[in-house]
C-alpha cells in the first residue's frame, strides 16, 4: 500500500515537471486523439466504398474515395504532429531533468559525493532520466492512443454489427491473460539473465584492467577457461530469457487470428442470413486485424510505465538529498592577512566515531604550518575542514576573525591554493588544465608557470605540446607529472593561503628540489598548511602539529620536537635509520 | 588469424538458415489469410453455401495453429543461432583482447576493450535475435503480398508494382539519414556521461578553484547541443510512420477506384477487392514493423563495427615459430644492447640507447626521477613492450626470439600499483604457481612479510580480497604482490617501486629476506636511495638515459645526480 502510495507521489512529481509543457501535451494529445479517430474511420469508409461498388452507385463511391483520401491525409498529418509534440517534450523534460540534476550536483555537500559510489549517480543522471522521458512520456502517449483505438474499434464494430463485435469482445480477455501469463514467466529469467551478466561484466573489468599482471603470471588460458564457464552459464540464461520473451508476439498473434476468424465466421453467417452487406464484413474484418494490437503495446507500456516510476523515484531521491545551505545572502570573503585561528572544534564524519574531539590553533599570518602523524590520524580531515569541504560539528575556526561559515564558501576556497596527492586532470588541453584557476591567463604566463615547475621539456616532448588532450585516465603521463601539473595550476592562481596534501608525494626528491625554490617564493609571506609523509621535506616549517587519533599530540618546531625526544623524534629517526 | 564478425555463426548455421524459412513459412500462411477470406465472400456469401464458409474458417484456424508453430520454431532457432553467436564471440574477442600486447591495449583504452565485450556485444546478439526474426520477414511479406495480388486480379496488382518502389524509396531516404544521425546522438550523450563523471572525481579541485558555475555552464551547452541533434534527427524519423500511412491508404483509394471500373466490366468481385486491400494493409502493418526495427539493427550494426575493428587489430607481440623455451646463457640473466622505447607516435622517446648487461644473482637498483624512464625500462625485460630500437635479451637470448610464456615464466614482475583479483588469499598467490602447496605459500608470504597481517585476518588464507583488492591496505597489496611473484622461484625479480607504501622498518625485513635467497637476480626500482644503497650495482637514469652504472658508494663518489638525489633525501648526511 505504502508502495503504491510512494508510486502515486512520483507521478504527481513527473506531471508536475511537464507543466511548462502543457501547451505541447494538450497539442500530442490532441493529436493523437484526431489521428486514432480518423484512422479509425478509414475501414468504415473502405467496407461502404466496397458496398456502393456493388450497388453501383456512382456519385457515392466517388464521395466516399474522397473521404477516404481525406481521412487518410489527416491521419498522417496529425500522426506527425503528436511525433513532433511528443519528440518535443520528450527532450525537453529529459534535459530540464538532467540540468536540476547537475546543478543540484554542484551544491550536494562532499560528504554525499564522498560516500555514494559515482557510478551509481552518474546512471541516474544519463540512463535513469532516459528511462523516465522515453518510458514514461512515451508510454503515455501509447497507453492514451491505445485505449482510444481499443475503443473506437469496439463502438465501430458495435456500429456494423453487434452480434459480431460480442464474439470479439468475449474472445478478448484470452488475449490479455496469454500475454501477461508470458510477461511473467520471463521476468525471472530475465532478472537470471541479468545477474549472470553482471558476474561476467566485473570478471571482464577485473582481467582486462589487471591485464598485465594476466600476462605476466601466464594465466591467459586458466582465464580463458574460467570465462568461458561464466560465459557459457550466462548463454543458457540468454538463450531461454530471449525465447520466452519473443514468444509474445507468435500466442499473441494466434490468439488475434482465432478473433478474426471467429469475425469472419459469424459475419459470414450474418451476411448470408442477410443481416450484413460484404463491404461490411470487409471493414469489421479489418477492425478485428487491428484489435488485439493496442493490447500488446498496452501489455508492454505497463512494464515500462514501472521501470520508468522506478528510474524516477531514484532520480527524485537524489534530487532529494539536501543542498548545502544557500550561502547568497552571506558576504564574500577577501583575505587580508591569513591569520587562521581554530578553536575547539570537533568533528567526525561517523557519529558513532568521533575523529577530532577537540582542537584548537592559532596560525599567525605568514606562518607555515606542517601537519604529520600516522595514516588515518586525522591529517587529511584538517584540510577538509580548513576548505569546507566538510563543516566541524562544534567549535569554529576564523579566519582573519572571521568566523569560516559567516562568508561564502566559494570566495573562502578561492583564497586557497590547493594541491592534493590524488590528483586530477580535466578532460582538456595542458593549457586548459594549467589555467583552470584562471581562464584569462596569458600563454606567456601559462609557460611561465609550467616552466617553473619544470615541466617545459616534459610538454614540448608531447606530440602537440600545450594543446595535447590529456584526461584523467591518459597513458604516458606519470603520476609525478600529473603532481607538477597541479602544482603549476596552483602557481599560476597565485592564491593567498596554500595547503599542500602531500602534494610532492610522487615527484622524485630531485625534482622536488629543483621545485622548491619555486615553492619557497610561492609560500613567502603567505599562510601555508602542509601534510607531508617525508619529513625531511617540512624541517623548516615554522610549526609542526603531530596529530594522532585526531588528536594534536606534540607541537613546536623541528629542533624543539627532536629535543624533546617523542613521538615526532621516533618518527623521524625512523626514516633515516635504513 | 584474423577473425570475421560473421564467420562467429558457424556452427549455428542451420539455426541462422531455419529460423528465416519458419519465419518465411509463417509469412506465407499469413498470406494466404485473405485469399481464404477472398474465397469466403465471393463463393461463400455470394452463393449461400454455409457448408463453404465453414471450411474457409476451419482453413483460417489451421493456418493460424501452423502459424503459432512456425513461428515457435523460428523464435526458437532464432534464439539459440543470435545467443550461440554472441558465446563464441564473446569468447574469441576475450582470447583476442588477452593476446594483445600491452601498447596495443594503451592505445585502445581498456574502458574501450571493456565495453566492447559487454555494451557492444550485447546490443549485436539482440540485432541478430532481430534480424533473423524480423528483417528477413519484412521485405517477403511486402513483396510477397504483392505477388499475392498478381495471383488475385493481374491489372489491378499494376498498383502495388508502383507502390512498393515509392515505399522503399521512402524508407531508405530516411535511414539513410537517421542512422548517422543517431549515430551523434549518442556522442552527444557519450559527452554529458563523461562529463557528470568527470564532475564527480574531480569535485575537490573543480570546488577549490570555484568552477561549479562554468561546469554548470558547460554541462548546459552539452545537453542544448543534445537536444538539438535529438530534435532533428526526431524531425525526420517521425515522418516514417505517417509517410508510409498516407502512400499505403492513398494506394488503397486508387486501387478501389480501379477495382470499382473493373467491377463495372464485370472483370473482378466485391471478395476480390477485398482482398487486395487486406494485402495493402498487410504491407502498412510490416512497414510499421520493420520502422521499429531500424534503430535496434542500426545500433547493432554500429556495434558491429566497433568489435570488428578490435578483431582487425593484429597483436603486435606474438610468439615466432621457432621461438625457444630456454636461453642461451644463463649466466647473462638481462642484457640491454642500445635499446629505445617510444610509446606515443610523434613523441619523444621514454628509454634513449640504454646499455648494459646483469649477471646471474646480481642485485640491481634502478634510480632516477619522475620521468625518467624507470618503469618503461623494467617493463621491457618481461617484453611488455618491445623496444622501438637496439635489443633486449634474457638468459643470452633476445626476448623476442623467446616463447612469451617460458620467458614470463623466469620473471616475477611486481608493478608500481599491486593489483589483485577477487577470490580467496590463496587464489591470488597461486598465481605464481598453480601447482603450489599451503606450505609453499606460507614460505613465500613470510618471505615477503605478509604472513603475519593474512593469518591475523578471518579465514588466513581463505579470506576473500575484494575485486581489486579493495579491502586490504596499499601496503597490504603490494606485499601481497610481492609473495605471489616470489611463489614462483623466479630466476629474475623485478620489483617496480613496489614497496613505496610500506614503512621504513617493513622494507628493511622484506629487504633482508630477499637478500637470503641466493641465485635469484634481484631488479629493484625506486626513488630512494636508502632502499638501494646495499645493491651490487645502482643504474642511474635522468630523461631516458642511463648517466652511470656502479656501486651505491662509487656512485656517492663521481655521479653528481646521484650525489643531489641522495642528498635531497638525507640533507646534510653525507
Amino acid at each position: 500500500m505504502r508502495r503504491m502510495e510512494g508510486q502515486k507521489e512520483t507521478f504527481l512529481r513527473i506531471l508536475s515537471l511537464l507543466r511548462p509543457c502543457r501547451a505541447m501535451l494538450a497539442l500530442s494529445l490532441s493529436a493523437a486523439f484526431i489521428s486514432s479517430v480518423s484512422s479509425l474511420l478509414f475501414p468504415m469508409l473502405t467496407g461502404a466504398a466496397i458496398d456502393a461498388i456493388a450497388d453501383g452507385d456512382g456519385a457515392v463511391f466517388i464521395r466516399l474515395l474522397a473521404l477516404m483520401a481525406a481521412s487518410a491525409g489527416a491521419t498522417a498529418v496529425f500522426q506527425y504532429v503528436m511525433n513532433a509534440a511528443n519528440n518535443h517534450i520528450v527532450y525537453s523534460v529529459s534535459k530540464e531533468i538532467r540540468g536540476r540534476a547537475f546543478s543540484h550536483l554542484q551544491r550536494l555537500p562532499l560528504s554525499y559525493i564522498d560516500s555514494h559510489p559515482h557510478g551509481d549517480i552518474v546512471s541516474r543522471v544519463v540512463n535513469d532520466t532516459d528511462q523516465v522521458s522515453d518510458g514514461l512520456l512515451l508510454g503515455f502517449t501509447q497507453l492514451f492512443t491505445g485505449v482510444i483505438t481499443i475503443l473506437g474499434t469496439l463502438i465501430c464494430m458495435f456500429l456494423v454489427n453487434w452480434i459480431v463485435a460480442l464474439v470479439v469482445v468475449v474472445v478478448t480477455p484470452l488475449s490479455i491473460f496469454t500475454a501477461s501469463f508470458i510477461a511473467g514467466k520471463t521476468f525471472s529469467l530475465f532478472y537470471k539473465q541479468s545477474e549472470a551478466r553482471g558476474v561476467q561484466t566485473s570478471f571482464i573489468n577485473e582481467m582486462i584492467t589487471g591485464a598485465s599482471v594476466v600476462s605476466a603470471y601466464g594465466m591467459e588460458e586458466e582465464n580463458q577457461r574460467r570465462f568461458d564457464d561464466i560465459n557459457s552459464r550466462w548463454a543458457g540464461f540468454s538463450l531461454l530469457a530471449t525465447f520466452y520473451s519473443s514468444l509474445t508476439n507468435p500466442v499473441t498473434r494466434f490468439v488475434n487470428s482465432l478473433v478474426y476468424m471467429g469475425v469472419a465466421l459469424s459475419g459470414a453467417i450474418s451476411a448470408i442470413m442477410g443481416v450484413m452487406t460484404v463491404g461490411a464484413l470487409a471493414s469489421i474484418l479489418s477492425y478485428a486485424s487491428q484489435y488485439t494490437k493496442p493490447f500488446n503495446e498496452i501489455s508492454g507500456v505497463v512494464t515500462e510505465f514501472q521501470n520508468a516510476l522506478a528510474s524516477a523515484a531514484r532520480i527524485f531521491a537524489f534530487l532529494d538529498e539536501k543542498e548545502e545551505e544557500d550561502e547568497g545572502a552571506l558576504p564574500s570573503f577577501s583575505l587580508s592577512h591569513g591569520a587562521v585561528e581554530a578553536e575547539h572544534v570537533s568533528f567526525s564524519y561517523n557519529p558513532d566515531k568521533p575523529l577530532i574531539k577537540d582542537f584548537s590553533i592559532s596560525v599567525r599570518p605568514g606562518m607555515h604550518v606542517a601537519i604529520v602523524g600516522p595514516t588515518g590520524s586525522g591529517k587529511t580531515t584538517l584540510i577538509n575542514l580548513l576548505m569546507r569541504f566538510y563543516d566541524p560539528v562544534g567549535g569554529v575556526i576564523a579566519i582573519d576573525g572571521q568566523s569560516t561559515v559567516s562568508v561564502g564558501r566559494t570566495s573562502l576556497r578561492r583564497c586557497f591554493g590547493m594541491v592534493l596527492q590524488d590528483t586530477w586532470l580535466k578532460t582538456g588541453t595542458i593549457r586548459e588544465n594549467i589555467a583552470l584557476g584562471r581562464p584569462d591567463a596569458t600563454d606567456e604566463e601559462v609557460r611561465a608557470a609550467a616552466s617553473r615547475c619544470h615541466l617545459s621539456s616534459f610538454i614540448a616532448s608531447l606530440p602537440s605540446g600545450y594543446d595535447e588532450v590529456v584526461s584523467d585516465d591518459s597513458d604516458g603521463i606519470s603520476a609525478g607529472q600529473k603532481q607538477l601539473l597541479s602544482i603549476a595550476r596552483v602557481m599560476l592562481a597565485d592564491p593567498g593561503m596554500l595547503i599542500l596534501d602531500e602534494a610532492t608525494s610522487s615527484i622524485d626528491t630531485r625534482t622536488e628540489m629543483v621545485i622548491q625554490e619555486a615553492f619557497m617564493r610561492l609560500m613567502e609571506g603567505r599562510t601555508a598548511f602542509i601534510v607531508a609523509h617525508r619529513l625531511s621535506t617540512i624541517r623548516n616549517s615554522d610549526l609542526i602539529l603531530v596529530v594522532k587519533d585526531g588528536d594534536v599530540i606534540e607541537s613546536g618546531t623541528h629542533q624543539a620536537l627532536m629535543a624533546a625526544g617523542g613521538f615526532y623524534a621516533g618518527m623521524y629517526s625512523s626514516q633515516f635509520t635504513s | 588469424m584474423q577473425q570475421r564478425l560473421a564467420s562467429f555463426i558457424r556452427g549455428y548455421r542451420k539455426e541462422a538458415v531455419l529460423a528465416p524459412l519458419f519465419k518465411l513459412f509463417e509469412a506465407l500462411l499469413e498470406l494466404a489469410v485473405p485469399l481464404a477470406v477472398a474465397s469466403l465472400i465471393d463463393d461463400g456469401i455470394a452463393r449461400g453455401d454455409m457448408h463453404h464458409v465453414l471450411m474457409m474458417a476451419l482453413l483460417m484456424v489451421v493456418l493460424a495453429m501452423l502459424g503459432l508453430a512456425a513461428s515457435v520454431t523460428a523464435q526458437y532457432f532464432a534464439a539459440r543461432a543470435a545467443t550461440g553467436f554472441a558465446e563464441k564471440m564473446k569468447s574469441a574477442l576475450y582470447r583476442h583482447i588477452v593476446s594483445l600486447s600491452a601498447s596495443d591495449r594503451d592505445r585502445i583504452g581498456n574502458p574501450a576493450l571493456i565495453t566492447r565485450l559487454t555494451n557492444d556485444s550485447n546490443l549485436v546478439q539482440n540485432g541478430i535475435n532481430m534480424f533473423l526474426r524480423l528483417f528477413m520477414r519484412s521485405p517477403f511479406v511486402v513483396f510477397g503480398a504483392a505477388v499475392m495480388a498478381f495471383t488475385v486480379d493481374s491489372h489491378l496488382a499494376a498498383v502495388f508494382a508502383l507502390v512498393i518502389p515509392v515505399l522503399s524509396i521512402v524508407v531508405f531516404l530516411i535511414m539513410r539519414y537517421t542512422v548517422p544521425m543517431y549515430r551523434r546522438v549518442q556522442g552527444a550523450l557519450d559527452k554529458v556521461l563523461s562529463r557528470t563523471r568527470e564532475n564527480l572525481s574531480g569535485v575537490r579541485v573543480l570546488r577549490a578553484f570555484g568552477k561549479e558555475g562554468s561546469e554548470e555552464e558547460a554541462f548546459g551547452s552539452d545537453l542544448a547541443r543534445l537536444q538539438e541533434l535529438q530534435l532533428s534527427s526526431g524531425r525526420i524519423s517521425a515522418l516514417m510512420n505517417p509517410l508510409t500511412y498516407v502512400i499505403i491508404n492513398l494506394a488503397v483509394v486508387v486501387l478501389m477506384d480501379y477495382g470499382h471500373r473493373r467491377y463495372g466490366l464485370g472483370l473482378i468481385e466485391t471478395g476480390a477487392i477485398v482482398a487486395l486491400v487486406n494485402y495493402m494493409s498487410q504491407i502498412l502493418a510490416e512497414l510499421i514493423k520493420l520502422a521499429n526495427l531500424i534503430i535496434t539493427i542500426s545500433r547493432a550494426i554500429a556495434s558491429g563495427r566497433r568489435i570488428q575493428a578490435i578483431f582487425d587489430t593484429e597483436p603486435s607481440m606474438v610468439d615466432a615459430p621457432d621461438a625457444a623455451e630456454e636461453g642461451t646463457d644463463p649466466d647473462e640473466a638481462v642484457r640491454f644492447e642500445d635499446a629505445s622505447l617510444t610509446y606515443r607516435s610523434g613523441g619523444e622517446p621514454s628509454l634513449s640507447h640504454i646499455s648494459f648487461s646483469i649477471r646471474r644473482g646480481e642485485r640491481i637498483g634502478i634510480i632516477g626521477g619522475t620521468g625518467s624512464g624507470k618503469t618503461s625500462l623494467a617493463s621491457l625485460i618481461p617484453r611488455f613492450y618491445d623496444a622501438s630500437s637496439g635489443t633486449v635479451s634474457v638468459d643470452g637470448l633476445d626476448v623476442r626470439r623467446w616463447k612469451m610464456e617460458a620467458l614470463r615464466r623466469r620473471i616475477g614482475y611486481v608493478q608500481q600499483k599491486a593489483v589483485l583479483f577477487k577470490g580467496t588469499i590463496r587464489d591470488n598467490i597461486l598465481w605464481g604457481d598453480r601447482n603450489a602447496d599451503d606450505d609453499a605459500v606460507c614460505a613465500a608470504l613470510k618471505a615477503a612479510e605478509a604472513y603475519d597481517f593474512v593469518m591475523e585476518r578471518k579465514g588466513g588464507l581463505d579470506s576473500m580480497v575484494e575485486e581489486g583488492g579493495k579491502n586490504l591496505s596499499g601496503g597490504q597489496r603490494q606485499r601481497l604482490s610481492i609473495a605471489r611473484a616470489l611463489l614462483r622461484r623466479p630466476s629474475i625479480l623485478i620489483l617496480d617501486d613496489s614497496s613505496s607504501a610500506l614503512d621504513y622498518a617493513t622494507e628493511a625485513r622484506l629487504r633482508h629476506n630477499l637478500g637470503a635467497m641466493a641465485g635469484m637476480t634481484v631488479i629493484t626500482v625506486s626513488q630512494r636511495a636508502g632502499s638501494l644503497m646495499t645493491m651490487d650495482r645502482i643504474i642511474v637514469l635522468d630523461g631516458g638515459k642511463t648517466v652511470d652504472i656502479g656501486s651505491h658508494e662509487e656512485l656517492l663518489a663521481r655521479c653528481p645526480l646521484y650525489q643531489e638525489i641522495y642528498q635531497s633525501q638525507f640533507g646534510g648526511a653525507v
